[in-house]
């Protein structure tokens, strides 16, 4: 059987710098940071005070849950990625299923990293207390990783696969080409993909123990967040969610659906830790192996792209990134395609960082665009060296573009790249 | 056994939180069965006994959770306890 293409029929978010379509539009689109100063992590004693966090309105909720759910809702990912996927699948003009009523049709492949670490925390104390009774029911799928993919196939009635994908930060982007590859092989005619992350203390620690985020700019949040600069030293970290309804190009044109972009696939495979790659530094070798399969598997030309959304995360391993791609497609100075860092204005969104950085990329192609990097007036020489400055813009750029790069790398040494194409009918 | 209407209205508002959308509390008589007629989800009655326990200041074992089938049986636990 031939593959079947793949559109993008729904897109929902829910980043630091804005929650729903609209405000993240607008948000990228001017480069608004959503890195602010956590009070809570200063009481702490982080080295890194800043962090990337969605702001939710409180009567918002009340949309994406029960009002006995919210009771005790403590795991903030299930949060952020159910109003980033309820939103794509209502974006998409998709029903939610009556109770008697199942989409074998649909599924979803929503990624996390940790989920629900506050309920988690809570329920060690009561179980070192000898309360373990005092549990309540919903720890377990409020702890689960699948407890975000559970929420999300309660709520829209999907019957087809539902699951949960982990890989570190390549969560999300990884996520997409899964649900990808299920639609092109005719497994499924729907499939809510992404990732989301919790936020909080008890995922950032390990972060700042390991000393890789950025200690330099508590008193200045928004401008702490510095991929690709002389300087970055560093991440911000991040939280969130993003999501994006997958359909076959049948399914979506014989229901009308607005098509954001078209999928073309895309390539994952690993680093081994071996040669220059470990737990937790990408073997550049694979990384390049990545790009240029993606580009083999959906029969790119390398020239044709004309805009990567980068890993690029600020903790000095931009300049590597960029010689990783530059090497790999074959590219560089002026005839280098265009590259931002979506992580300049929201932070490092860990697992979820590759999927609300998808779907920035596909604002791009919907509204003919490359937003600008903040943060972004002091290039590292090793990265100029290798491509022009006027590739890395500052500013927002209206140009129409055709084809979209987008990868992630994560811990363990994976890596996740994808293209997506502008569609036209 | 005389009803403890005290009683009878706590446990309501207690139950009340865990109803399905299509179930009122209207809908709740002594008889009633907590899953089969209330359609509570089986996996909340757990945190019933926790709401129960905490608003009547009592332990609820798990043998007797089990016999906690209908609202009047619910109450004949807690009345016993509290009148401990």
């Amino acid at each position: 059987m031939s593959k079947q293409r793949v559109v993008i029929t729904g897109l929902g978010v829910c980043a630091p710098n804005g929650v729903g379509i609209p405000a993240f539009t607008e948000a990228i689109k001017n480069g608004i940071s959503g890195i602010r100063f956590q009070q809570q992590l200063a009481d702490l004693n982080f080295g890194c005070q800043i962090a990337g966090q969605p702001e939710i309105p409180d009567d918002l909720l009340k949309e994406y849950f029960t009002p006995l759910q919210l009771r005790d809702l403590e795991a903030t990912g299930i949060t952020y990625g159910m109003i980033a996927g309820v939103d794509a699948w209502k974006d998409a003009g998709l029903a939610i299923t009556d109770k008697d009523t199942v989409d074998y049709d649909s599924g979803i492949i929503f990624g996390t990293s940790l989920l629900g670490v506050e309920k988690f925390r809570k329920a060690i104390y009561l179980t070192d207390e000898g309360k373990v009774k005092r549990l309540g029911s919903t720890t377990v799928i409020q702890t689960m990783a699948s407890g975000i993919s559970a929420y999300l196939g309660g709520y829209l009635g999907c019957g087809n696969q539902v699951t949960t994908n982990s890989s570190a930060c390549t969560t999300g982007t990884e996520s997409i080409l899964m649900g990808y590859d299920r639609i092109a092989n005719g497994y499924a005619k729907r499939m809510l993909v992404g990732g989301c992350n919790d936020a909080g203390p008890y995922i950032w620690g390990g972060f700042d123990a390991m000393r890789v985020l950025n200690k330099k700019h508590n008193d200045q949040p928004e401008q702490g967040s510095r991929p690709m600069q002389s300087d970055a030293g560093g991440f911000v970290p991040g939280s969130g969610a993003g999501a994006l309804v997958l359909e076959s190009l049948e399914s979506a044109l014989s229901r009308n659906a607005t098509i954001y972009a078209e999928v073309l696939g895309g390539a994952v495979n690993s680093g081994g830790q071996r040669q220059s790659g470990s737990m937790t530094a990408p073997n550049s070798i694979a990384v390049q192996h990545c790009i240029k399969d993606a580009m083999k598997n959906t029969a790119t030309h390398p020239q044709d792209i004309d805009t990567i959304n980068g890993h690029l995360t600020a903790t000095g391993m931009c300049p590597t990134e960029i010689k990783n791609w530059s090497d790999a497609l074959g590219r560089s100075g002026e005839n280098f395609p265009y590259i931002n860092s979506l992580k300049s204005m929201t932070g490092h969104c860990l697992a979820a960082a590759g999927s609300i950085e998808t779907v920035a990329t596909i604002l791009e192609l919907q509204h003919g665009m490359v937003f600008g990097n903040i943060n972004c007036n002091d290039i590292h020489p090793d990265i100029t060296a290798i491509i022009a400055k006027s590739k890395i813009p500052n500013k927002t750029i209206h140009k129409e573009i055709h084809i979209a790069a987008k990868a992630s790398f994560g811990f363990g040494d994976v890596n996740c790249c994808m293209l997506f194409k502008k569609y036209n009918s | 056994m005389t009803m403890n209407t005290d009683n009878y209205d706590a446990l309501k508002k207690i139950i009340k939180i865990y109803l399905p959308e299509d179930v009122s509390v209207d809908d709740i008589t002594p008889n009633s069965h907590l899953i089969n007629e209330l359609n509570i989800n089986s996996a909340n009655l757990v945190d019933v006994v926790l709401d129960v326990e905490d608003h009547f200041d009592i332990t609820i074992e798990d043998d007797e959770i089990e016999k906690m089938d209908t609202v009047a049986s619910a109450l004949e636990i807690i009345s016993q306890k509290v009148a401990k």
